[in-house]
């Protein structure tokens, strides 16, 4: 890796990936995590920095079909306040409400948020319960090449996702919940803002006569990645929820996740804590 | 030799060129490169929200913010709003509530609540607590600020 050697700004999209090519560049967008890493040294910029803000193509928040696209440079600030956002994906909303401060949801970009692709991410947890897919972008040859993935297989651990360091993050495309589709969040920390979660929980399905199905259900902050539950969705998928039922759920839930001990909670605290929020949820879901 | 690149800017109003180094941050390029020293350092992480400028008309923290990325932007720091009538407003009200004491949270605390008063211009006590969530204040005990900023009429 060379030092820092040129500063760009593109305008296009096109720009970007072009520049992205060699693969030895730093991506900016709102600076919150990277303005921090950098200056205390944990990361190192790289040969050029290039400041994505210019771009048109990756900001607004638009339905296309049956799905709503987020760009990559919405900040978190955007997101909650957008009407399309609070009629479809309310959980996306209480998410981004309980995100760090009024100054970094002005600055903070889900682009950033994903790629950053900390365990704790905060929208990372509702992105993930509503199916939601990551769009990239690159120049493999002479030409813009874009595809998406599900974001449940995009983190590979803590900061590391399967983004290669050509690509671009230009948005996540969520699609438009169905009816009857129910979707919680719980972040659980130690005071209300500027807090990381110490752990979170995501559940969503369809609820139709008391039984719920689709279920989805993700953990953050109890493992190397946020992550998909598998276990405690099978447990869940066809149930009616009854006391007994997320009573086993939650048992479920509690055995599946794997936590560590760190400053901010030990793992015994935090599968307790899973145990106790999911059913606390399931109940909340089963009332809906 | 470290990086430096030449950006244009409208600071309170006046445009402004500099040459920053690209790895700066917009609070250190604030106080050290233009000498505007209003805007307070205090922890340099996003925590404390003594470093809060306004940029294209919305509230941030110049310490988590790249100075390169002032390009082209509009940005306001507490030494803009010394001619602003909503500021004087906001600026009464802490004097008359004794909402500042040791003061180094003050410009940030202004700068955070003209943010909230643009877009809450009628903010209760709860939407001011949460607004100010990201600043700190080791002296008042918050009370004083809170009901100083709960008493101007932000319309
Ligand atoms: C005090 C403090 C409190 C915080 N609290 C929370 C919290 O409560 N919850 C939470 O989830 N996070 C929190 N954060 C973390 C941070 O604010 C978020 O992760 C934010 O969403 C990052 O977005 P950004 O635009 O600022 O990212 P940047 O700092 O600009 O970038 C972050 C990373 O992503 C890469 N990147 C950015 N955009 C793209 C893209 N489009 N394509 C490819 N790569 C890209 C960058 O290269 C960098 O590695 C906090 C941070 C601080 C400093
Ligand atoms: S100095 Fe920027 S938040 Fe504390
Ligand atoms: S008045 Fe001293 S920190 Fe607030």
């Amino acid at each position: 890796m060379t030092e820092l050697k040129h500063y760009f700004a593109p305008t296009s999209l096109d720009q970007a990936v072009e520049c992205l090519k060699d693969g030895d560049v730093t991506i900016l967008a709102g600076g919150t995590d990277l303005t921090p890493q950098s200056q205390a040294g944990r990361i190192k910029i790289k040969h050029t920095l290039m400041n994505i803000r210019h771009i048109p193509q990756l900001t607004g928040i638009t339905l296309e079909g049956r799905e709503i696209r987020i760009g990559a440079l919405a900040t978190i600030t955007e997101i909650m306040e957008h009407p399309l956002v609070r009629e479809h994906l309310p959980v996306l909303v209480e998410a981004c409400d309980h995100f760090a401060s009024d100054q970094i949801r002005n600055a903070g970009t889900i682009g950033g948020n994903i790629c950053n692709a900390s365990p704790a991410g905060d929208t990372l947890i509702p992105l993930l319960v509503l199916d939601a897919s990551v769009e990239l972008a690159s120049m493999p040859e002479a030409k813009l090449y874009r595809h998406s993935m599900p974001l449940s297989t995009f983190f590979v651990g803590p900061g590391k996702t399967r983004k290669s360091l050509c690509e671009l993050v230009t948005g996540v495309r969520i699609p438009l919940p169905a009816p009857g589709h129910v979707a919680r969040f719980f972040k659980l920390g130690t005071r209300p803002a500027l807090d990381i979660s110490t752990i979170s929980i995501g559940v969503a399905g369809t609820l139709k006569d008391g039984v719920l199905s689709n279920a989805r259900v993700a953990f953050g902050a109890v493992a190397p990645t946020p992550t998909r539950a598998a276990q405690t969705e099978q447990a869940l998928e066809g149930q009616r929820l009854d006391a007994a039922t997320i009573e086993r759920v939650a048992a479920v839930a509690r055995d599946e996740v794997k936590p560590i001990d760190d400053v901010r909670a030990t793992a015994w605290y935090r599968k307790e804590m899973i145990h106790n929020i999911t059913k606390r949820i399931l109940s909340h879901v089963a009332q809906a | 030799m470290s990086l430096k690149h030449d950006i244009e800017f409208t600071l309170n109003g006046v445009k402004r060129h500099v040459s920053v180094d690209v790895t700066m941050n917009a609070l250190a390029m604030l106080r050290d490169v233009i000498g505007l020293t209003g805007t307070k350092y205090g922890c340099g992480e996003g925590e404390c929200g003594a470093c809060t400028i306004q940029v294209d008309g919305v509230s941030l923290n110049s310490c988590l913010m790249f100075a390169v990325d002032c390009d082209g932007r509009n940005v306001t720091t507490i030494e803009g709003l010394a001619n602003d009538s909503k500021a004087d407003a906001l600026r009464e009200s802490f004097v008359e509530h004794g909402a500042v004491q040791c003061g180094f949270c003050t410009p940030g605390m202004i700068m955070q609540a003209d943010h909230l008063l643009h877009k809450h211009p009628h903010a209760d006590e709860a939407c001011v607590k949460r607004g100010i969530e990201g600043n700190l204040c080791r002296c008042t005990g918050y009370k004083k600020i809170v009901d100083a900023i709960v008493a101007v009429d932000g319309a």
